[in-house]
């Protein structure tokens, strides 16, 4: 199980980037997004995976690791705020300019 | 606490100026006035205990193990120039009240003064260096800002940015210097430094820690070579002139040296570095004084002299030498602000201060003139004023050193004397006597009273310490060179020494000659006009011009606005690195028992996998790839369900909701595909870049989850406590709400604010012209539906909206216990409303919401943060949660926990981010043309058919 996770990180973070070195902002944006579940998917899978043991408190339980558990959580809220902060630029930079390319042209 | 309190205020006080100009200029130098006093009050309060001999301490530690700490300690000298800062301080605030012109926005000046005061009394109260070091910093920053003060003059902007770069640099030696210094003795505080005089004078370092050192000191106090920024840096007002030149931000390199005196001098390399240095600027800066016209710049050399006349006395080394230095800085403090004041008031009233276009204004503005002559004689070193007093035992120090022959140094520092006596009686003859004249810029005559109190205050101090100095100054001055010296310290300070003294006929030399130079002060101008001197603007200039070009040329290569190439380089050198450590690195392969595999998981990974290669492979019609990207979502979400992670899973789902609501509504206005625009290699070269990346990153992964953790994970404690500590059987809750509230606490704070930013930003895009008319033609454009707020769907979101509210409320109340809690309850409710937007459109739902979005992120914040208070009120640290348990009839017996009102701020900080930022982009829907509905479901009227 372990290896589908893993695999499922690293193919995330292989489209994140990939689309991240595309020239227009909205492939720019979904790349963002992508590394952001890899991100995320990898600090949890750091507690380690363990199936049906939630950290709900119980008598005689076993349990996940609760703590990046904790930290995703606030992350993944964290990244919505983020990727519409990007989403806004974005647009603006196409209505300001006319185009959604991410490179200047030439010296800044 | 009080004297990091006393550090604290004037920052705290930097607040008050901005607001209370609205009250008009009294109100505010008032406020600014009082902030001042209260500090010096503080002071004062403390002094009795110094001058006792006491030293008083504030601990606060931060993290002990590194040495990080933010500790006070005040002692005679630290009391000596904490006085002079704020006591001046006040005079200045005083002064500055009616220097200013009413064009001048007062409230700026005051908060900047503020600032400096704050960093100012923080290098002399630090007793950590690395606190020391941060207020040395800040000085620097805020004297920019000072001298900097009327941007509008060119010479304003260049001097400030001189200094900032003189000083600046010379505090970056000394933070090395400093560095090397707390290494060899093992600690940061100045108060253990200070006991290890052999230790440091042994070490090998100390040479070079002592050059660092010096050269901070050097640069901050205007040190031949370094003396050049301060005349440049009289472009600010006056009152910024006679703040940092006389008591503060040039003392605070004395001081430096004065501090680190005990362990730092009595080598020979610290007598001939410090000593020389302070002899040659002593006599060249004189010199340079006599020949300047301008009142300020001729103050600004002599400053620089007396400046340089003080380091000579600290490098000699000796206690008799210290200890009149630090009688130096009094009178110097005193006579010298006095005096920039005094230079302040006739440019106030005349217009200039060019001592060619003045003279004759001792009969125009006698009071002026009083104080002026009362200060500038003490300047002169005239008995039985204040200077004369310092001066003859500078003299008789001076007299008694061997710095390469047993009688050159006595000689230089007459001659320094000399023409110091001269552009003193300059600055009174050729501004002040003569006759009165009948071209004046501007009908000179004296100032009111608020003008000219604080000088006279400076002056009637000069005449006291002058005449009864044992009564007025040894005290200070025996409790500070005691600090200085680290040795009991009872000065006598008297008016005659005896014929036998040679600083008598030094002090007598010193007068004639000075007499003598003035009268022939017209001859030796036009020699000095006429021989050619090194232009230290032009020289800065040409030696700052080449690096601020290379750093030009080096920040135009590195980043040459092509974000796909700095991504490019950015991972390649992530993962060369990665590479680099594990080529290096020992590997065992992991021991960890793995979970077995099943079909339903392989089935969803596969869904996974398939839906994040098809977002790559149709990307460019992005309308799919958005979808296909929240299928990603999706499955991740079903993972942290499997994975033993409910709440995750909870808020996976609704952010991607959410984020896929906001990227659509995006999209509306985006181009809807994106071209092909790289070639086929680039493409491949991508590939690769991301290949290795994901490779790196999943084998990265794998290596993690097929090891047991290195470390006991911290989590057992949060389980363990997360029932009889914070009162909930959800853990990851507790952790949220209680033990790391804090972190949370920011969190949503960093929240509101994104989802402020995006507010702002389409505030501004809709103001330009150029997006309005941009999208409204991307609005006439589109091919909106016929039925575009069908009734079925309206009526669905109305009945779902209750019953999605009930679903969020039962979340937020159950989630310190079971899977739920505030972020997921703002996010479902923020879903439930975005339905109604979604249903009936943007203006009709926005009509029927009563609280504006901005109130719910405040208000979140505002009830996280007395959450927060709440414990401090009893007297518990911040966030600090309680829970106790109560039984109401007909409920089962529930628990209630503070935790509980900060996950209420949590909700409605989420709530009011999400929806302010889908409605600030709803916004722009607007303005490309969409039309208002009054009816909650309606057809397009232009596409009904009848």
């Amino acid at each position: 199980m372990e290896l589908l996770v893993a695999s499922a990180i690293g193919l995330l973070t292989a489209v994140g980037i990939y689309l991240m070195l595309r020239l227009r902002t909205f492939p720019v944006i979904l790349g963002l997004t992508f590394l952001s579940y890899a991100v995320n998917v990898f600090i949890f899978a750091a507690g380690r995976l363990a199936v049906n043991q939630p950290p709900i408190i119980a008598k005689g339980a076993t349990y996940a690791d609760p703590l990046p558990q904790a930290l995703v959580l606030t992350a993944i809220v964290i990244s919505f705020g983020m990727t519409a902060v990007i989403v806004i630029m974005s647009l603006g930079g196409y209505l300001e300019s006319g185009h959604d390319k991410v490179d200047m042209d030439g010296k800044p | 606490m009080s004297l990091a309190l006393i550090a604290a205020l004037p920052f705290l006080g930097a607040l008050l100026p901005g607001l209370t100009i609205r009250l008009g200029r009294n109100a505010c130098a008032l406020a600014t006035g009082l902030v001042t006093a209260t500090a010096l009050l503080l002071l004062a309060f403390h002094a009795p205990a110094v001058l006792r001999g006491e030293v008083v301490q504030t601990r606060i530690d931060w993290l002990p193990s590194l040495g990080l700490n933010a500790n006070f300690f005040l002692d005679g000298l630290g009391l000596l120039f904490a006085g002079l800062i704020l006591g001046i301080g006040l005079l200045i605030i005083l002064y500055a009240r009616f220097y200013l012109a009413a064009r001048d926005p007062m409230g700026q000046f005051y908060t900047y003064l503020l600032l400096f005061q704050g960093a100012m009394v923080g290098i002399v109260l630090s007793d950590n260096i690395l606190l020391l070091l941060i207020f040395w910093e800040l000085t620097s920053l805020s004297s920019f800002l000072l001298i900097g003060y009327w941007k509008h003059l060119p010479e304003g902007r260049q001097g400030a940015r001189m200094a900032l770069a003189v000083t600046g640099g010379g505090g970056l030696a000394m933070i090395a210097g400093m560095l090397i210094l707390g290494n060899i003795v093992g600690s940061y505080d100045l108060t253990v430094i200070l006991q290890n005089k052999a230790l440091i004078q042994a070490s090998p370092l100390y040479i070079p820690a002592l050059i660092l050192i010096l050269l901070g000191a050097f640069t901050k106090s205007a040190q031949f070579p370094f003396h050049f920024w301060l005349p440049h840096a009289m472009a600010a007002p006056t009152p910024v002139s006679a703040y940092l030149h006389s008591a503060t931000m040039v003392k605070a390199g004395l001081f430096l040296m004065a501090r680190m005196w005990p362990v730092l001098a009595g080598t020979p390399e610290w007598f001939w570095i410090v000593a020389t240095t302070g002899l040659v600027t002593m006599v060249l800066a004189a010199k340079i004084a006599l020949f300047k016209d301008d009142l300020k710049a001729l103050l600004a050399f002599s400053t620089v002299s007396h400046l340089g006349l003080i380091t000579m006395l600290l490098g000699f080394g000796t206690k008799a030498a210290a200890t009149v230095a630090v009688f130096h800085i009094i009178n110097h403090a005193t006579f010298k602000a006095a005096l920039f004041m005094v230079a302040g008031i006739v440019d106030h009233e005349a217009h200039t201060r060019d001592l060619k276009r003045l003279g004759g204004l001792r009969v125009l503005m006698p009071i002026t003139f009083t104080i002026a002559l009362l200060a500038s004689l003490s300047m002169a070193g005239i008995p039985p004023l204040n200077g004369f007093l310092s001066k003859e035992l500078m003299l008789e120090e001076a007299a008694h050193a061997v710095w390469l022959t047993p009688w050159a140094m006595g000689l230089l520092a007459t001659i320094g004397a000399l023409f110091s006596v001269a552009y003193s009686f300059r600055f009174l003859a050729h501004g002040f006597l003569g006759p009165v004249r009948k071209d004046y810029p501007h009908k000179p005559h004296d100032p009111g009273f608020g003008l000219w109190a604080a000088p006279a205050f400076l002056a009637s101090l000069v005449v006291l310490i002058g005449l009864v100095p044992m009564l007025t100054a040894s005290w200070l001055v025996n409790a500070a060179a005691s600090a200085v010296t680290g040795e009991a310290v009872a000065v006598k300070i008297t008016h005659w020494h005896g014929l036998e003294a040679p600083a008598l006929w030094m002090s007598l030399a010193a007068i004639g000659g000075g007499l003598a130079l003035l009268g022939l002060h017209p001859r030796l101008m036009a020699i000095w006009n006429a021989s050619p001197r090194p232009d230290a603007k032009r020289i800065f200039d040409a030696l700052i011009e080449p690096l601020a070009a290379a750093a030009r040329d080096l920040t135009a290569t590195l980043h040459n606005g092509s974000l796909t190439r700095a991504i490019a380089i950015a991972t390649l050198a992530i993962a060369a690195a990665s590479a680099y450590a594990f080529a290096t690195g020992t590997h065992l392969p992991g021991d960890r028992a793995l979970l077995p595999l099943s079909t339903v998981p392989v089935i969803v990974w596969a869904i996974l996998m398939i839906a994040a290669l098809a977002t790559v492979v149709l990307h460019r019609d992005r309308v799919v790839a958005l979808l296909l990207t929240g299928i990603v979502g999706l499955v991740i979400s079903i993972g942290f369900a499997w994975f033993s992670a409910p709440d995750l899973a909870l808020t996976q789902i609704t952010v991607e909701v959410v984020t896929i609501l906001l990227m659509l509504l995006a999209l509306n206005f985006l181009p809807k595909t994106t071209p092909v625009e790289s070639t086929a290699p680039r493409r491949a070269r991508d590939a690769a870049i991301a290949g290795i990346a994901g490779l790196g990153i999943g084998g990265l992964a794998l290596a993690l989850m097929t090891r047991a953790p290195a470390f006991d994970p911290i989590s057992h404690f949060h389980l363990a406590q997360s029932k009889p500590g914070a009162g909930g059987t959800n853990a990851v809750n507790t952790i949220i709400v209680d033990f790391r509230g804090y972190d949370t606490y920011g969190e949503i704070i960093v929240l509101g604010i994104a989802a402020l930013v995006i507010f702002a930003l389409s505030e501004a895009l809709l103001r330009s012209p150029t997006v309005s008319a941009r999208l409204r033609a991307i609005g006439s454009g589109t091919n909106d539906a016929g039925d575009r707020h069908p009734m079925m769907l309206a009526i669905a979101a109305r009945v779902l909206l209750p019953l999605a509210m009930m679903v969020g409320v039962y979340l937020y109340l159950r989630g310190h216990n079971l899977p739920g809690g505030g972020f997921v309850a703002g996010l479902v409710f923020a879903i439930a409303y975005l339905t109604q937007y979604l249903a009936s459109g943007y203006v009709w739902s926005h009509r029927r919401q009563r609280y504006d979005h901005h109130i719910l992120i405040g208000g979140g914040v505002l009830v996280a943060s007395l959450a927060g208070v709440g414990a401090w009120v009893m007297g518990l640290p911040f966030l600090t949660s309680g829970y106790d348990y109560v039984t109401l009839w007909p409920l089962e017996t529930f628990e209630l926990a503070t935790a509980a009102i900060f996950d209420l701020g949590v909700f409605l900080c989420v709530l009011g981010a999400v929806m302010l930022s889908l409605a600030s982009l709803s916004r722009m829907a607007l303005r490309a043309g969409e039309k208002v509905n009054p009816d909650a479901f309606d057809i397009d009227p232009s596409r009904e058919v009848r």
